[in-house]
């Protein structure tokens, strides 16, 4: 253990972000301003997840953190060491086995329990932001249900491009009230945004925590005669050979030879475990 | 008075009693009073200074009044005064029944949206949600106001000031309202487009049946669009009538002045 | 159908000096449907004026001006719209020109206010035209561009397109020629055989005598000088 107090927070200001997190649940797809706290990393690097998963944690939980899918990047190692030396909590890679899961720019791809809590990282909470810049007008916009302005923008995408051009932090209709920034995961993700566990979005830098409580109804914004499509690219993992899940492009060599392989690591580890092989792949035991 | 054509019937479509706006002891419009009917284009004439804009904001619910009420008969519930509306309802009613015109058109326009985009914002915001018949009603009523439809694409940044105004007019207009408020929609723009641009206007009105409150300096907006005509000074109404007569026979001695000014080309 | 009871009308100059001009006072006077009344009077008498006072495009000073049921000198500006628009017709002396509108679509204008389908309504146009020979290449055109007389016959044209209950005619046959003339008088005699009340201001003695069953010279109604 260390000196500083479980989860780094003071108690205080874990109980002020629960307060915000209620709020949330309570209301979903709502912006609720709380006051952020300096975090001992930088804005941008997911301060609002890591509050949000700070106020979250008990002693008993089981912490997961990706990064964009992955357990091994930078972020999510030194986030999880964050918490596993300020909270002590035992920490996994296994989706399945994590109680609390943090998450930056992806859901995974194993479908979440009613035990499971996800924690977003958010940039840019407000998702009419760049339609209207002045924090006064979407606030108005919010409150009083005027969205107009959101469908003018998939028109425009519509009109210029052909197609709504959105490919991720797609703008979703949550309990069929609040327009939402679901965070930058790619549109193909936004089906599981429907889930069974508690779905908590926390941006440090704006200082919002919104939320969607589980088996909330949240639909992709769209036009009746150019509906929502979760599209994916035509491959298959070229590791486990999984149809379904999102992928990463990997260039292998200057001759630009590549391989696409599962965005979520965990799950196209477990698919491996299970004998799954794609193109250019091995089955687990075999890994070096 | 009304009882002599038999319409006692009919329910004026906005009705002012008494709309006061003070700028602290400085008069902005006091006591003004006058029905609306159906159909019907009032025109606000006076020079600057007269109170005709702050009277028009008061009315529009841009600017709240100190004291009087702005009735509305409204579709659902049938005569109600605008001002103690909430904010949700008031500005429902300013994208279905009522309109805007303002004087510049950057300020009624989404500069950096297209034309198509900008007069489909009203209807995506009424709940229009079919993108084909979104931009067919767009290219529909960018040929009413004589903008070519190759331009639904092109951003009001590129179009003319004369353009600008009459986009302006087709996204107030493509809901239908019952009334348009309008500020000066001439000002500012050369002589040959304002008459293009009162001509389109009077045939929008009587086409749609239109009611409208114009407010101009411009006497020759009043004469070629209003039916009846308000003439203010120093924040009061000081003649009101039937837009002929107080023109050709004006009663009040500012009202002369004004008339007698006009130059005749 | 028309009908005026002790009317009077003056005029207040206010910038200048608050001037008084009295024009005229004690007018009474009634044309009924198929009647058609001339007003005479020397020039300045105030022809003019009292027609204008019946249309409502000057304010009587007091007394009841009344057209079919409705009193003129006290009506809301809508009431007297619909009545413009319904009962009472007015060809003045000068067409007020609207740019852009093609003179056919002039003409049409008081048919399409009553509901008249276009169509319709723009093939009487058409021939009112003809009848007052403007000649069809000019239909398409707004008559900004027309001569004094051709705008003139646009207006009476304009004049008769609906058959209004009630007419006031300022000086119809002024700068045409006999043929023209004929066919004005023509369109006045049809007027008052569907039983229009129609008053009328003619220069011209022949044709006021041809029209008017009776005369009513307005110098009878000019204030009395103070003694």
């Amino acid at each position: 253990m260390s000196d500083y107090n479980f989860a780094y927070l003071d108690e205080q200001t874990k109980r002020m972000i629960r307060r915000a997190i209620l709020k949330g649940l309570a209301v979903p797809g709502y912006q609720v301003p709380f006051a952020s706290r300096e975090m001992p990393m930088p804005y941008g690097w997911g301060t609002g997840g890591v509050q949000v998963s700070a106020a979250t944690l008990t002693p008993d939980d089981t912490l997961k953190v990706i990064d964009q899918g992955a357990d091994d990047t930078t972020n999510a190692v030194s986030i999880r060491k964050f918490f596993e030396r300020t909270a002590g909590v035992a920490t996994t890679e296994e989706t399945t086995k994590a109680s609390v899961i943090q998450t930056r720019h992806r859901i995974p791809e194993a479908e979440l329990t009613e035990d499971q809590i996800l924690v977003y990282q958010v940039p840019i909470p407000e998702p009419l932001r760049f339609l209207e810049p002045r924090e006064t007008e979407t606030r108005k916009m919010h409150s009083l249900e005027e969205y107009g302005l959101m469908h003018v923008k998939l028109y425009e995408d519509i009109s210029q491009h052909g197609d709504i051009a959105t490919s991720y932090a797609y703008p979703v209709k949550v309990e069929d009230r609040y327009v939402m920034d679901p965070s930058p995961i790619p549109k193909f993700d936004n089906p599981k945004l429907e889930m069974a566990a508690i779905q908590l979005f926390g941006a440090g830098r704006e200082q919002r925590i919104y939320a969607v409580p589980p088996y909330t109804r949240v639909v992709s914004l769209d036009f009746e005669d150019y509906p929502f499509e979760a599209t994916k690219a035509d491959h298959p993992c070229d590791l486990c050979n999984s149809e379904d899940s999102y992928l990463d492009e990997v260039i292998l060599d200057d001759a630009g030879s590549r391989m696409f392989v599962c965005s979520d690591t965990d799950y196209c580890r477990a698919r491996r475990a299970e004998g799954h092989v794609g193109r250019l792949g091995e089955t687990e035991g075999e890994a070096a | 008075m009304s009882s002599q054509t038999g319409d006692q019937e009919m329910t004026p479509l906005l009705q002012v009693n008494a709309l006061t706006k003070m700028y602290g002891p400085r008069i902005g419009c006091k006591d003004v009073s006058f029905d609306l009917y159906p159909g019907e284009v009032m025109g606000i004439v006076g020079e600057s200074g007269s109170g005709k804009s702050t009277l028009l904001n008061a009315m529009a619910g841009h600017h709240p009044p100190d004291r009087g009420e702005v009735v509305f008969d409204t579709r659902a519930d049938g005569p109600v005064d605008t001002l103690k509306m909430s904010e949700p309802e008031r500005r429902m009613l300013g994208r279905t029944d009522w309109a805007f015109v303002h004087q510049h058109a950057r300020d009624g326009l989404r500069m950096s949206v297209s034309a198509g985009g900008n007069i489909g914002e009203r209807l995506m915001a009424v709940g229009g949600r079919h993108y084909g018949e979104i931009r067919t009603q767009a290219a529909d009523w960018l040929g009413r106001v004589e903008i070519s439809d190759s331009r639904i694409d092109d951003r009001p940044s590129a179009f003319s000031g004369g353009m600008q105004q009459r986009l302006q007019i087709a996204r107030n207009l493509v809901t239908g309202p019952r009334l348009v408020f309008m500020d000066e929609p001439t000002g500012g723009l050369d002589v040959s487009v304002q008459a293009r641009l009162l001509d389109l206007l009077r045939s929008l009105v009587r086409e749609m049946g239109l009611s409208a409150i114009i407010v101009t300096h411009d006497l020759a907006v009043v004469r070629l669009l209003a039916d009846r005509l308000m003439v203010m000074k120093d924040g009061h109404v000081v003649e009101s009538g039937l837009t002929d007569q107080v023109l050709d026979d004006p009663q009040h001695a500012y009202t002369q002045l004004l008339v007698s000014s006009v130059l005749q080309v | 159908m028309i009908e005026l009871e002790n009317v009077s009308k003056s005029f207040t100059l206010h910038n200048q000096g608050s001037a008084v001009i009295p024009v005229m006072e004690r007018v009474n006077l009634a044309v009924a449907a198929g009647e058609c009344v001339g007003l005479v009077g020397a020039s300045g008498a105030g022809k003019s004026t009292l027609m204008r006072v019946i249309y409502g495009n000057y304010l009587a000073a007091s007394g009841r001006v009344m057209v079919g049921d409705l009193d003129v000198a006290q009506a809301e500006p809508r009431q007297i719209i619909a009545l413009r628009r319904d009962t009472l017709g007015y060809v003045s002396q000068f067409l007020r020109v609207v740019p852009r509108v093609a003179a056919l679509d002039v003409v049409a204008e008081p048919l399409l206010a009553v509901g008249t389908p276009i169509e319709a309504a723009r093939d009487k146009a058409a021939s009112l035209l003809a009848e007052l020979n403007i000649p069809e290449r000019l239909w398409s055109l707004s008559p900004t561009t027309f001569s004094g007389g051709e705008q003139q016959r646009v207006n009476i044209a304009r004049g008769f397109a609906y058959d209004y209950p009630a007419l006031l005619l300022d000086e119809p046959t002024a700068s045409l020629d006999a043929k023209n003339r004929a066919t004005v008088l023509r369109l006045i005699e049809g007027a008052k055989a569907r039983g229009a009340a129609i008053i009328g201001i003619f220069h011209d003695e022949a044709a006021r005598d041809q029209v008017c069953d009776s005369f009513i010279d307005v110098s009878a109604f000019s204030p009395q000088v103070a003694a």
